[in-house]
C-alpha cells in the first residue's frame, strides 16, 4: 500500500511560552517548531499499515511524506524520514500563502500525480485547530472520508474498517481505497492499527523515536522540492484574518481552606449550587 | 443581510440540542434563515424547530439519511443551499458539523470557517472571531467568497430559545447520490448509554484527570449524580483507560463552558484549559499547590482528591438538604 502524509510543522505554545500578540498580529518568535503532533501519529499510523510489526526494518509498503512551508520545515520531514518514511516531498510556500483550501487544491494535484491508495492526516492542525483539510481534500477528490480515526483495521489493503471518535461515542465506518483518512489522540494506542502484515501485533504506546543511525540515515533519503504553482494555478485565499487579540484572561481565584469553605463559597458566593 | 441556512442535527429522531447554538447564530448574523431537517425521521423532528422564527423548515426525510456519513448528507445540503439562494450554510461544531461541513464547502466553493465563537456584521459583511492556538489567541477574520460555511461552537454560542410563530414545513427532495458514498458502508455506533447530559447541553460538569486511576467511577459518579452532572475527563484519563475516550474534554476533545465546572485531578495543561475556560464557576481540587489548573479556577482546594470529593458529597448532601 502507498500512503500520503500531509505533515505540518507548527509553532509550539507550551505552558511556559504563550503566543503573544503584537499590534494585532499574532507572534510566534520564540516559540519552537515542532511537527504537529496529529501528524506524527498518521506517520506512525501510516508505518504500522506498511510493515510487518515484528519486523519493522523491512518495508512493505510506501510512506510518502509531503509538506506545504519554507525551507526550514524540512526539519520536520527529515523527521519523518528518520522514523521510516520512505520519501519526502516539500512544497515552497510561506504560510501567508496558504489556507485550508488551497493546502486541499494542492494535495488533490499532488495525489492525482502520486497515486497513493491512502491519504492519511491528522484531524487538526494544532496552530489554526480548524479540522478542515481531509474534508475538503476527499471531497475534492470525490474519494470516500473517515475522520477522527481513533482504530484503523487493514481489510487486505483494498478496504479500512475505521473506528471514528464522534460526541458520545464511535462510529464504525468500511471505506473502500482510495480514501482520506484524519487520525485522532487514541489511533497510536497499542492495537489501535491492525495492518494486513501483522494483524495481531501489540505496539508501545504512542509515537516511534527515531535511532541516531537512522536520522544520519534520513540525510540520503529523497526529499524533492515543488512549487505551489506546479499544482494549483488559482492562488486566492478563501479566508482572510484581519487581527488577533488575546482572550480576556480569568479573574484570578481564591484558595478555599476546607470542603466547608468550598460548599459554602458555591452555594452563597458563586450561587451555582 | 445574509439569508443563513442551519443545518440540524438528528440523534435517535429528534433535534440535537446542539442545533440550537447554530440557530443563535443565524440570529446573530442578523439576517433571515430557514433549518434543514436530514434524516430518517426528519419529518417528525422538523416541529420541534417550527417556533424559532425560521423563514420555513426544510425536511429531508430518507432511509439513505438514516446514519451520519457526510458522503450522504453534502449532496443536498449543498443544493438546497443552492436553490434557496443562500449566503452563509451554518452547522453546529460538533463532530458531526466538523466532518460535513468542508464537504459542503467544496461542493459550493465557498470558504469555510470552522469553529466560530461569534460573528459581527461589518460594513454589510460577515465578520468571524475565531480561537486558535488551543484558545490562546483569537483571530478575527472574514470569507472571501458570496457563499459562505461555518461550523457555530456551541460552548460560545448561547442554545436559541423559542421564539414563537410556526414557520412553514417544505419538504425537499435527495439531491443526486454522490459516488463517493458508495464507497462508505455504516457498520455500527457504539454509545455509552448513560443516563447524563450530554456534555455540550450540562449546567454541571465533573471531571476528572490521571490522578484517579481505577477510582475514576468510583468517586466522580456519586458528586455527578447528587448535581446532575455530566462527567468529562482529561485526556490522560482517557488514554489510560480510566473513562471512555468520548468523555475527553479540551481542544481536541468537547469544548464545553457549563455554569459550573469541577477539575479534580486534573493539572490544567493548556490544551485541558481550551475545552473549559470559558466555563462560568471552576473548581480545582489538586494535592499540588502549584498545578497550573489553579491559575483558572475561581475556588481551588489544595486536598487528596480521595479524601476531598467523598467529604465533598456528604457536605453537598447537608447543604442541599
Ligand atoms: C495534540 C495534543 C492534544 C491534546 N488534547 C488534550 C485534550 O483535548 N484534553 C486534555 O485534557 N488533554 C489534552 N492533551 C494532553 C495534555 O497535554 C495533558 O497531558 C493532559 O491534559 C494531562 O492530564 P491530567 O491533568 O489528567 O494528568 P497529569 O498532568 O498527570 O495531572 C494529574 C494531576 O493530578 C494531581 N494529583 C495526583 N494525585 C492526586 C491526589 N491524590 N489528589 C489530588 N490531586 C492529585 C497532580 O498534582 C496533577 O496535577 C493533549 C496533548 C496533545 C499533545
Ligand atoms: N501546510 C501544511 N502542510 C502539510 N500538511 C498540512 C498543512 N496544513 C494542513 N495540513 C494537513 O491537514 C491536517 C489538518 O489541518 P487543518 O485542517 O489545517 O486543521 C493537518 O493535520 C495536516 O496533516
Amino acid at each position: 500500500m502507498k500512503i500520503l502524509v500531509p505533515l505540518k510543522r507548527v509553532a509550539d505554545p507550551d505552558n511556559a511560552n504563550k503566543v503573544k500578540v503584537n499590534a494585532g498580529k499574532l507572534e510566534t518568535t520564540g516559540l519552537e517548531w515542532k511537527p504537529n503532533p496529529f501528524d506524527e501519529y498518521a506517520v506512525e499510523t501510516a508505518l504500522r499499515l506498511t510493515e510487518n510489526g515484528a519486523n519493522p526494518k523491512a518495508r512493505l509498503g510506501e510512506v510518502v511524506v509531503v509538506t506545504f512551508g519554507p525551507k526550514e520545515a524540512e526539519t520536520t520531514l527529515r523527521g519523518a524520514l528518520a522514523t521510516g518514511a520512505d520519501r519526502a516531498i516539500r512544497v515552497d510556500a510561506t504560510d501567508e500563502q496558504l489556507d485550508g483550501d488551497i493546502v486541499a487544491r494542492a494535495l488533490k494535484a499532488l495525489v492525482e500525480k502520486e497515486k497513493p491508495d491512502l491519504v492519511l492526516l491528522g484531524k487538526q492542525a494544532v496552530d489554526g485547530d480548524s479540522n478542515q483539510v481531509g474534508q475538503l481534500l476527499a471531497e475534492y477528490l470525490g474519494w470516500p472520508q473517515a475522520t477522527f480515526a481513533g482504530s484503523i483495521k487493514s481489510e487486505d489493503d483494498k478496504a479500512l474498517v475505521v473506528g471514528r471518535e464522534v460526541d458520545g461515542g464511535t462510529i464504525k465506518l468500511r471505506v473502500k481505497l482510495p480514501a482520506v483518512v484524519s487520525v485522532d489522540l487514541r489511533i497510536v494506542a497499542p492495537t489501535s492499527v491492525q495492518s494486513k502484515h501483522s494483524p495481531d501485533h501489540k505496539y508501545p504506546e504512542g509515537v516511534r523515536f527515531a535511532a541516531l543511525m537512522a536520522i544520519m540515515a534520513a540525510k540520503k533519503k529523497p526529499l524533492a522540492e515543488m512549487k505551489l504553482s506546479d499544482l494549483v494555478s488559482d492562488t486566492a485565499l478563501k479566508i482572510t484574518y484581519h487581527g488577533f487579540e488575546l482572550p480576556p484572561a480569568r479573574k484570578a481565584g481564591i484558595k478555599v481552606k476546607n470542603v466547608q469553605e468550598l460548599v459554602e463559597r458555591l452555594k452563597n458566593e458563586a450561587k451555582v449550587l | 443581510m445574509p439569508n443563513v441556512l442551519v443545518i440540524a442535527e438528528l440523534l435517535d429522531g429528534k433535534v440535537r440540542k446542539s442545533t440550537h447554538s447554530a440557530i443563535t447564530f443565524a440570529r446573530q448574523a442578523g439576517g433571515t434563515f430557514s433549518i434543514l431537517v436530514m434524516g430518517q425521521g426528519a419529518k417528525a423532528a422538523a416541529a420541534e424547530v417550527t417556533g424559532f422564527g425560521a423563514q420555513k423548515v426544510l425536511v429531508c426525510d430518507d432511509a439513505y439519511l438514516a446514519h451520519p456519513i457526510a458522503e450522504r448528507f453534502a449532496p443536498t445540503i449543498a443544493e438546497v443551499a443552492k436553490s434557496g439562494n443562500f449566503d452563509v450554510v451554518a452547522v453546529t461544531a460538533s463532530s458531526f458539523g466538523k466532518d460535513i461541513a468542508p464537504r459542503v464547502a467544496a461542493k459550493l466553493g465557498a470558504g469555510y470557517a470552522p469553529d466560530i465563537s461569534g460573528v459581527k456584521v461589518d460594513g454589510g459583511k460577515l465578520v468571524y472571531r475565531r480561537p486558535v492556538f488551543a484558545g490562546n489567541a483569537y483571530g478575527t477574520c472574514s470569507l472571501n467568497t458570496p457563499v459562505q460555511v461555518v461550523s457555530a461552537r456551541q460552548s460560545e454560542f448561547a442554545a436559541a430559545e423559542p421564539s414563537g410563530g410556526a414557520s412553514p414545513i417544505e419538504d425537499v427532495a435527495l439531491a443526486a447520490k454522490d459516488p463517493a458514498a458508495e464507497n462508505v458502508e455504516f457498520l455500527g455506533i457504539e454509545a455509552a448509554k448513560s443516563e447524563r447530559p450530554d456534555l455540550g447541553e450540562a449546567r454541571v460538569i465533573v471531571s476528572g484527570g490521571r490522578a484517579l486511576k481505577e477510582k475514576f467511577s468510583e468517586v466522580l459518579d456519586p458528586l455527578a449524580n447528587l448535581l446532575g452532572a455530566a462527567v468529562g475527563a482529561s485526556r490522560a484519563a482517557c488514554d489510560a483507560g480510566y473513562a471512555p475516550a468520548e468523555l475527553q474534554v479540551g481542544q481536541t476533545g468537547r469544548v464545553v463552558a457549563p455554569q459550573l465546572y469541577f477539575a479534580i485531578g486534573i493539572s490544567g495543561a493548556i490544551q485541558h484549559l481550551a475545552g473549559m475556560k470559558g466555563s462560568k464557576t471552576i473548581v480545582a481540587i489538586n494535592k499540588d499547590p502549584d498545578a497550573p489548573i489553579f491559575q483558572v479556577a475561581d475556588y481551588g482546594l489544595v486536598a487528596d482528591l480521595f479524601v476531598a470529593v467523598p467529604e465533598l458529597v456528604n457536605e453537598l448532601k447537608k447543604a442541599t438538604a
